[in-house]
């Protein structure tokens, strides 16, 4: 089957995000860009399908400005065959995000899309149903274990009380969670090699998907800080003071 | 003016999230209507009646609610949604899962992860881990969102709503369950627990987290990790406590070998009281924490029992 997985180029989880002072948004000048590291365990698995010999051509997919090539060319380095990149230099929302996914699918005819469960820039959490919604195909969300059964998917879900696992109709959308697998290093060999793999260029414009947003950001501040307290020598001491705050005994 | 809540449930109990989701949706404005979609679950609709500032409850019970699926549920949301111009649900797993699939269908931009509600059209919500705060403005004719838990008191008791039955709606018949494994705990859970107790990757090994549920059975706290600590399977996935895990604000949080990553930090420092425990001074967790103690917690965690019970606990 052909696997389909859309990428995000991100600020990097290590870097400590600063608001702007004008509060327009986050400083993003000079600051280290990666893949959403959703993303990369998402490829990551398509690779292992593929080992498996499930899955037989591994696209990959972003929307976002000319740099977000690199991000695609991360994926393709992995193991990922082919590239499109859909270039915008848009802030592109979830929704949008996801009817320009839908109409690519429409195109590549897919019959799974690997999607991130989570961007760590916006934090939204939506993508992948939003694009399964629109599809009109089952999801998988949360995963920790993705299975073909015969012309169906098993997948084990990271739900609020444990683990909760489901049976999807194919094609279907699947969202992945961190204990799905842990994503390799590409190798210099394959980094080579990846340069070589073709990337599509396209726009939202191609797929005829209005970039319009709906939520229009009106500021974007600092949380309260917390302010670091005091230490304590002893655990008799510790517990003297939680008596003290009032939060125990 | 009406909102949609969605209950939050096992079909057996009403869960606190569902009130705390309505204390949302009564900021809107308007009238509160909650949808309860489970199988059995008559006493969840109930419960549901009661809660302070709900006008009326709908239940829909069928065998096709029962393990809340994504899209039999969300298919039934869209169905009532004409009614509504919100539809809240809170952030749950369930909540995450459901509300994108009917924002979609609706054509909607979701607001995900609610924490303030400025007007009936102007939301705050934490984007990277919290680092920062967006304050954003929805042109939608429907507002569909999740709302943060803990950013919500949960809407007291009081409340004498009507109850309807309703009938299901057609199942896209995509999706199948298969089954559950559900951590069991007599523990409270995280979402609602006032003391909370977290191992990290200092913990070493699953086989010593008991040192840490012996200090929660003394304080009736819920136990908690890193994702550290879950990824090396010391514990179940459903522990997991940050950005991508569970957010948690309880009255005291004991962070034990835990460094305190932002990813960790993002789903506890709005925590009332914060202690850790940790051998390394340097650990970035000391600067939420109002108590550090800079200790070996082999050493420190049976002090702390220990000292515990010396006060009767
Ligand atoms: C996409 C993404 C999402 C993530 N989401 C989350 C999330 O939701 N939640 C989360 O927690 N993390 C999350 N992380 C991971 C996060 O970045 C950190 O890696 C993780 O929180 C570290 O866990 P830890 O503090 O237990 O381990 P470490 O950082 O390894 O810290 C262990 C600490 O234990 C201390 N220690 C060791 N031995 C002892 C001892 N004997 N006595 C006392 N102290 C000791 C050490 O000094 C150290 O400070 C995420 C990361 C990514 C990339
Ligand atoms: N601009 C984008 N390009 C490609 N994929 C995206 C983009 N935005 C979101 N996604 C996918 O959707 C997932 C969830 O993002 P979000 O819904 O924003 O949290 C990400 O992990 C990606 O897989």
């Amino acid at each position: 089957m052909k696997v389909l997985v859309p990428v995000k180029r991100v600020i990097d989880y290590n870097v400590k995000v600063r608001v702007k002072a004008d509060q327009s948004g986050v400083e993003l000048a000079n600051v280290k860009m990666s893949m959403n590291p959703f993303d990369e365990i998402s490829v990551e698995e398509a690779i292992r399908l593929k080992e498996a010999g499930t899955a037989t051509e591994i696209v990959v997919v972003t929307v976002g400005p000319q740099q977000a090539q690199e991000t695609l060319r991360t994926a393709l380095a992995m193991g990922a065959d082919r590239g499109i990149h859909v270039k915008t230099d848009a802030e592109v929302e979830p929704l949008a995000v996801a009817k320009i996914l839908k109409a690519v699918a429409g195109e590549e005819s897919p019959e799974l899309i690997i999607v991130g469960k989570q961007a760590i820039d916006d934090d939204s959490n939506q993508t992948g149903q939003m694009l399964s919604a629109l599809l009109g195909w089952p999801q998988g969300t949360f995963a920790s274990k993705v299975e073909k059964d015969g012309d169906k998917l098993n997948v084990t879900r990271e739900i609020d009380g444990g683990l909760q696992t489901i049976k999807l109709n194919l094609p279907a959308v699947v969202t992945s969670d961190l204990r799905l697998n842990e994503p390799r290093y590409a190798s210099l060999p394959n980094i080579m090699k990846a340069k070589k793999k073709p990337i599509d260029a396209k726009t939202p414009e191609d797929y005829s998907v209005d970039l319009t947003p709906r939520l229009q950001v009106q500021k974007v501040t600092e949380p309260a800080e917390r302010q670091a307290g005091i230490k304590v020598e002893t655990a008799a001491e510790l517990v003297a003071k939680l008596k003290e705050a009032g939060v125990i005994g | 003016m009406t909102s949609l809540v969605i209950a939050e449930h096992d079909n057996a109990e009403l869960n606190d999230a569902t009130a705390k989701a309505v204390t949302a949706a009564v900021a809107l404005g308007g009238d509160v209507n909650i949808l309860v979609a489970g199988e059995g679950c008559a006493a969840v609709g109930e419960a549901a009646a009661k809660i302070a500032g709900v006008a009326k409850v709908l239940v829909a019970d069928d065998a096709q609610y029962g393990k809340q699926m994504a899209e039999p549920v969300a298919a039934l949301i869209v169905s009532l949604a004409g009614d509504y111009d919100a539809i809240v649900y809170p952030a749950t797993t369930n909540g995450k899962n459901i509300t994108p699939r009917v924002a979609a269908l609706l054509d909607v931009m979701q607001l995900s992860e609610v924490t303030a509600v400025v007007s009936a059209d102007t939301f705050e919500r934490p984007i990277y881990a919290g680092n920062a705060i967006q304050t954003v403005k929805s042109s939608d004719a429907k507002k569909i969102m999740t709302v943060r838990t803990t950013a919500f008191a949960a809407a007291g008791d009081g409340g004498s709503a009507t109850v309807e039955a309703i009938s299901a709606a057609e199942n896209p018949g995509i999706s199948e369950y298969v089954s559950e494994e559900l951590t069991k705990s007599d523990r409270p859970e995280l979402a609602s627990a006032k003391i909370i107790i977290s191992g990290g990757r200092g913990m070493q090994s699953g086989d010593n987290f008991p040192m840490l549920e012996k200090i929660a059975d003394k304080l009736g706290a819920g136990v908690g990790a890193s994702r550290a600590a879950v990824d090396a399977g010391f514990v179940p996935n459903d522990y997991q406590i940050g950005q991508t895990g569970k957010v948690v604000a309880p009255e005291l949080y004991i962070a034990v070998g835990i460094s305190g990553a932002i990813q960790h930090l993002a789903g506890m420092k709005d925590s009332k009281v914060i202690v850790a425990i940790n051998k390394d001074e340097e650990a970035p967790i000391f600067q939420v924490a109002d108590f550090g103690l800079v200790a070996d917690l082999f050493n420190a965690v049976p002090e702390l029992e220990e000292e515990l019970g010396k006060i009767g606990l």
